[in-house]
């Protein structure tokens, strides 16, 4: 053995996993705890076993929030990825192929880099941002036009059917670019001569798609759907800043994040709060052991 | 192109040596090339049009005055009032939380890229009693919702005598980014050759030094994509600073004063000043972007690419 290691070795993890010990590994372990708990901060916490669990059963809201998140998870991966799928296919192998190497549309790189850019700036800035965007009177972005034209402003946050997706456009308008980068990669290292193949074979370009692209890009749809479930499950930011009331207008819009804050840093209700957290938590988990399950398949090597 | 979709999927399988269909084929790939890409550019420039107006629309909005903004929401500023920037620079504190967040995201990304740095390293490259479990034991954060820890973690920090501080909000954003950190630079350290850290073994480094003089340099591309994913996470940090810092105002980062300023641009009817904050948080991102745009983009999607 090398002279010296086991100092080295423990010098070098004693900070990251203590500091992760502390303040990652036991806050979840003593969620699961505290969720047995009626703890509301001042005096000491008693055991009520699934008390909380119970209730939640029964909590409107509770289940408004579990409805919002299947509504997100159906909605937000679909189009984003349907979306910047059609986009990413136009940048990389939309336009003719000069010498055997296939081309993007005109402008490829330019748009690219304009439809990545939301990913960057931080979502409460972009729910502040959309707030002026979608203010009823004249004075938003959409709804200037609308009445200059003389036509009624729409209530985007207001109405309550309407005020969901006006949340999941705002989602989908940040995500697309990400997706288009993350698939475009993926099509890059999809091998020119399948697409020639395909195309002396009178392939079209929608069946290009259906047949080529799609089948070979299926490991890194899976990542994408992944990533935009895990992004349906939090939603904190967004909806507590754009919507009206955080989670209104009388829940139209709460997810579980917005009710756990609430429940805990509003009315001071730990256990019960915990209680939510444990059922995102499993949520969460089914929900990707889920997605690995049923889109398992065999991939194709090139 | 109609024509094109509607033919039965097994021609894509049959032998293009049939002369009839190539030839038909020929003069129909043209147009169908022509109306695709066609089609295409109007949905990919509508879609740009979506992104950059109502950033540009804000930046505009930011020079007028409440008056202007009600009655011409469309129409570029009168005069260019630059005392709303000022006034959302001092009065609403953005100068303050701006610098604040610069501050908290410096000494968490660098602590992060540290002390994630050395346990990858350690993980990925020697061999001792433990080392998986602790490999897991981080790893594992990364299933887990922030959500689920976020009652007991306001407690933790609390009766560490760290509620409403930075050093508090800097210690727990480096300890919720040692997962992602770790992981990727793990297996990043894995694939570096063994030569040179033996070389430098037998001139004498120390474990040390090998890994900051050595190791360290080698995986310098790895630290950047991570060190990029790690400054982009934690400057749009929203959830944990509302949190963490709910209680003291002059410590508040970027992301919570602005969303605190919206609530009161309501309150006080100051739009434009409301739109120049959200313009002073948003402009420095798009230089940002600008300069370090293809390291930006391959460090954000290189957790996904395989």
């Amino acid at each position: 053995m090398r002279h010296g290691k086991y100092p080295f070795v423990i010098g070098f993890l004693f900070a990251p996993v203590t500091l992760y010990v502390v303040f990652v590994i036991a806050p979840y372990a003593q969620a699961f705890q505290i969720s047995m708990t009626n703890w509301r901060g001042l005096s000491a916490p008693q055991w009520v076993g699934f008390d909380n669990y119970r209730r939640l059963l029964d909590d409107g809201r509770f289940w408004q929030a579990v409805q919002h998140h299947g509504v997100l998870l159906l909605a937000l991966p679909l189009i984003t990825i349907a979306i910047a799928l059609f986009f990413a296919f136009l940048l990389n192998v939309g336009g003719r192929s000069v010498g055997g190497q296939r081309q993007g549309v005109r402008g490829a790189k330019f748009y690219r880099v304009v439809f990545f850019f939301p990913q960057v700036l931080a979502v409460a800035i972009i729910a502040v941002l959309f707030q002026m965007v979608y203010r009823p009177n004249e004075s938003g972005l959409i709804n200037g036009v609308l009445m200059k034209i003389g036509l009624d402003p729409v209530l985007f946050l207001i109405r309550p059917n309407l005020a969901l997706w006006s949340i999941i456009a705002v989602l989908v308008w940040q995500a697309v670019g990400f997706y288009v980068v993350l698939f475009s990669a993926g099509m890059a290292s999809i091998p020119g001569e399948i697409y020639e193949a395909a195309e002396m074979d009178g392939a079209s370009k929608v069946m290009l798609f259906f047949r080529v692209t799609l089948p070979l890009l299926w490991d890194t749809l899976q990542v994408a759907w992944v990533y935009l479930g895990i992004a349906a499950f939090d939603a904190f930011a967004i909806v507590a800043v754009l919507s009206v009331d955080s989670g209104g207008p009388d829940g139209a819009t709460t997810v579980l994040a917005v009710e756990i804050y609430r429940n805990a840093f509003v009315y001071s209700k730990y256990g019960y709060a915990s209680a939510m957290g444990v059922a995102l938590f499993f949520l969460t988990l089914t929900f990707a052991a889920l997605t690995l399950r049923l889109t398992k398949r065999e991939s194709v090597e090139y | 192109m109609a024509a094109q979709t509607t033919l039965p999927p097994a021609s894509a399988d049959t032998p293009p040596d049939r002369p009839a269909i190539p030839a038909r084929r020929a003069r129909g790939e043209h147009h169908e090339v022509r109306l695709f890409s066609g089609l295409g550019q109007l949905a990919l420039a509508v879609w740009a049009v979506i992104v950059i107006v109502p950033i540009l629309w804000t930046f505009l909005a930011a020079f007028k005055n409440t008056g202007e903004i009600f009655s011409s929401p469309w129409t570029l500023p009168a005069e260019l009032r630059w005392e709303n920037f000022g006034r959302a620079w001092t009065k609403a504190h953005v100068g303050r939380y701006f610098l604040n967040s610069v501050f908290v995201v410096s000494c968490s990304t660098f602590g992060t890229m540290l002390l994630g740095s050395m346990a990858a390293y350690v993980l990925a490259r020697y061999k001792f009693r433990g080392n998986r479990a602790i490999y897991y034991l981080f790893v594992s954060g990364l299933a887990f919702p922030v959500f689920l820890a976020l009652v007991p973690l306001f407690f933790v920090v609390r009766n560490l005598g760290l509620l409403d501080t930075h050093t508090g909000v800097i210690l727990v954003y480096i300890a919720y980014s040692l997962p992602f950190t770790i992981f990727f630079l793990a297996a990043f350290f894995r694939t570096l050759p063994n030569s040179v850290a033996e070389a430098g073994m037998i001139d004498g480094c120390s474990h040390t030094r090998l890994f900051f003089q050595v190791m360290l340099p080698m995986a310098k591309p790895g630290l950047i994509s991570v060190a990029i994913f790690n400054i982009i996470g934690q400057w749009a940090q929203y959830q944990l600073p509302l949190v963490l810092l709910s209680n003291a105002k002059d410590k508040w980062v970027l992301t919570q004063g602005i969303a605190d300023i919206s609530v009161n641009a309501g309150y006080e009817a100051d739009w434009s000043g409301l739109f120049a904050a959200l313009t002073i948080a948003i402009l420095p991102m798009i230089l940002v972007y600008a300069i370090f745009q293809r390291q930006i983009q391959s460090g954000l999607t290189s957790g996904a690419v395989k």
